[in-house]
């Protein structure tokens, strides 16, 4: 195991850890101790279910650059892109699956769909996703299967399962997989834009909540994938893959300028949902913006969201990025951290006006309190653990598995 | 006299009517409610009556009476907004669920299968008018004082069903599960007409078959009184209020 990869296994470990409690709880007391409630039914798991789904989509979107548009440049992270959409994807699904009521029914949604939702069509998605993904995954990795599979190391007695068998290394077969890889990840693209579309769906339609009853919304979702995507992938490049800055100072400053353009477009589109949101007299468009421009939790809006996940980054990228792989990296951390601000303040204030006016008087109890939310412990635990397994499978992958491309087929 | 004349024969109307809606196939009712507000003092005996016949645990809630206070002093006025659920005839609550777990009856009725609910709390987020609960598990005594009261732990029985809510056990349901009114179906397929209305000390709240001509509340909720909530969502609800 190399020290990277033990490096961030340890992390992983660590917030699994620490999450453990928290996890506990969860699966012994189901929802007693979280802090979401009636009115605010989806909280914290939720915002970073769509984080980490958006991280999946707007990796695999980027690993299209190489896979479908054959641009060179980015070549030798192509693997790893796919990797991380990968670890994202799962990471997102434990965030969901955790977040049902009944976890132990969720493939009702299988045998008995209800063919008018949009959770329904997504959760179909994902999962064609996730088979297309590793599908895709097999085929660009399968030649390195082949090569690494001599010898008596565990590593090679475990490619050579992976291989599933298939060991021809002919230029043909090569080629085949080429091919095959192409029209996967082709067909990835249509599949990524419906299943994070269609997760913007999932709140765009919503029209009890004029906060995300907007067709800009799975245009957003889809942007802000891209982007927060693309800084993920731009961190760990630079970050976790050995000599990163250096080796692949090209890719990381590639990456930035990718960025900039995505984080621009994204702040463009945010500025224009405020702006409208604010200029009108509605209470049910201006008080969620209202809510997180200047309510209590201000900071998620300024901080994470326009200053660490939009305009800071775009500053850096702009003035120093443009040659340094380093400044680039930390734009693009910066962005990754704040983009879960981004998604906080997209499922949050939803709930930050009363379905009709005096309701949350109308009534105390217990998990019926209006207008507030604060995660308890539950949450939080349960949050480090999601993260934590996500963390500790990139640490796997990066033990195991052959992220790197190696020049021969490139 | 004249007074208790007129409340008796409002309840023995309704429960005529009700008869007779029972003698019909189940897609020719639609079983409805009027909300007269002037008549409504905002005592909360429906959300009473209602937790009680469906024993409610804390946090869930089927009917809430919303209090809007209207005017400055000296020209100050209350308004009562009892709202159970609405069931709309295009509920946006059902077009989300991803499992088919609620779903509107032939006869108007939104429910919810208990048993298919997988707790994702969608429709939460869609209904309008905040009609939806989730149950989360929570007791009024168990582990709250010294002594479980009786009536904590006894079942209910909505759906015609046993729903017996077991503490600390969260993979059964309801618990994990959306919950809402469901215009006590239990009681209506017995002949009995919702608590919240016989329980309304004025007679405030009317309910029957809006399908037929001769009811109460089809009568009613056809007067130039009567609104029905967030109209313009086009949600088409149930129940009208004649304000």
């Amino acid at each position: 195991m190399g020290k990277r990869a033990l490096f961030i296994a340890i992390i992983g470990i660590l917030l699994i850890v620490i999450g453990l409690s928290g996890l506990i709880d969860r699966l012994t007391h189901g929802m007693l101790n979280v802090g979401w409630s009636t009115p605010v039914p989806w909280a914290m798991w939720l915002a970073f279910y769509i984080y980490f789904i958006g991280l999946s989509a707007g990796a695999f979107l980027i690993s299209s650059l190489v896979y479908v548009f054959g641009m060179r440049q980015f070549e030798r992270i192509g693997r790893l892109a796919l990797f991380v959409a990968l670890v994202s994807l799962l990471t997102a699904l434990l965030f969901v699956w955790l977040d049902l009521g009944h976890m132990e029914r969720f493939f009702f949604v299988f045998l008995h769909p209800g063919i008018t939702s949009p959770l329904a069509w997504i959760v179909w998605l994902y999962t064609l996703y996730l088979i297309l993904l590793t599908a895709e995954i097999w085929f660009v990795m399968r030649p390195s299967f082949v090569r690494g599979s001599e010898g008596k190391s565990g590593k090679a007695r475990l490619y050579r399962i992976l291989t599933l068998g298939v060991r021809d290394l002919s230029p043909k077969a090569l080629e085949r997989d080429r091919k095959v890889v192409r029209v996967l990840a082709t067909v990835g693209i249509p599949l990524a834009i419906a299943f994070h579309g269609g997760t913007g769906a999932v709140f765009a339609v919503t029209i009890a909540r004029a906060y995300w009853y907007s067709g800009l919304y799975p245009i957003m979702f889809l942007v802000s994938a891209l982007a927060s995507g693309g800084a993920l992938l731009t961190a760990i490049v630079a970050f976790l893959v050995p000599n990163g800055l250096g080796e692949h100072r090209e890719e990381v400053i590639g990456l930035g300028r990718l960025l900039v353009l995505l984080l621009f477009v994204d702040f463009l589109m945010e500025i224009a949902e405020i702006l409208v949101s604010l200029y009108g007299t509605a209470p049910a468009h201006f008080i969620p913006i209202q809510e997180q421009l200047f309510g209590p939790n201000w900071w998620i809006f300024w901080v994470l969201g326009m200053g660490m996940a939009l305009v800071g980054p775009m500053l850096i990228l702009t003035f120093l990025g443009r040659k340094s792989a380093l400044w680039t990296g930390i734009a693009a951390l910066s962005a990754t951290i704040g983009f879960i601000g981004i998604r906080w303040n997209i499922v949050l204030p939803g709930f930050a006006v009363e379905e009709l006016p005096g309701i949350g008087r109308s009534f105390m109890e217990p998990h019926w309190v209006y207008r507030f939310y604060s995660p308890t412990w539950t949450e939080w635990g349960v949050t480090l653990f999601c993260i934590g397994v996500g963390v500790l499978i990139l640490a796997l992958g990066f033990w195991l598995l052959p992220l790197r491309a190696e020049e021969a087929s490139a | 006299m004249g007074i208790a004349i007129e409340i008796k024969s409002v309840i023995l109307r309704m429960y005529e009517d009700l008869q007779r809606a029972l003698q019909k196939p189940i897609h020719q009712r639609h079983w409805g409610m009027v909300i007269d507000t002037r008549k409504c003092v905002g005592c909360n005996a429906c959300t009473i009556a209602c937790k009680a016949e469906n024993k409610l645990p804390p946090g869930v809630v089927y009917n809430v009476v919303i209090d809007e206070e209207f005017g400055t002093y000296p020209n100050v006025a209350r308004r009562f907004i009892s709202r159970p659920c609405l069931h709309c005839q295009n509920p946006p609550c059902v077009r989300v669920c991803p499992v088919r777990a609620t779903y509107k009856r032939a006869d108007g009725i939104v429910v919810i299968d208990y048993d298919d609910c997988i707790g994702c709390r969608y429709c939460i987020s869609a209904c309008p008018y905040g009609a939806r609960s989730f149950d989360f598990g929570t007791f009024y005594t168990v582990r709250q004082t010294p002594e479980v009261a009786p009536w904590d732990v006894m079942p209910s029985f909505e759906y015609g069903e046993v729903v017996q809510r077991e503490p600390g056990n969260p993979w059964r349901s309801p618990i994990g599960n959306a919950r809402k009114c469901h215009f006590c179906l239990h009681r209506l397929e017995k002949g009995m007409l919702p608590a919240c209305v016989t329980t309304c000390i004025g007679q405030a709240r009317i309910f029957g078959d809006l399908n037929d001509p001769n009811s109460l509340v089809a009568q009613l909720a056809a007067s130039p009184r009567a609104v029905r909530l967030k109209e313009e969502l086009g949600t088409e609800p149930s129940v009208y209020y004649l304000l």
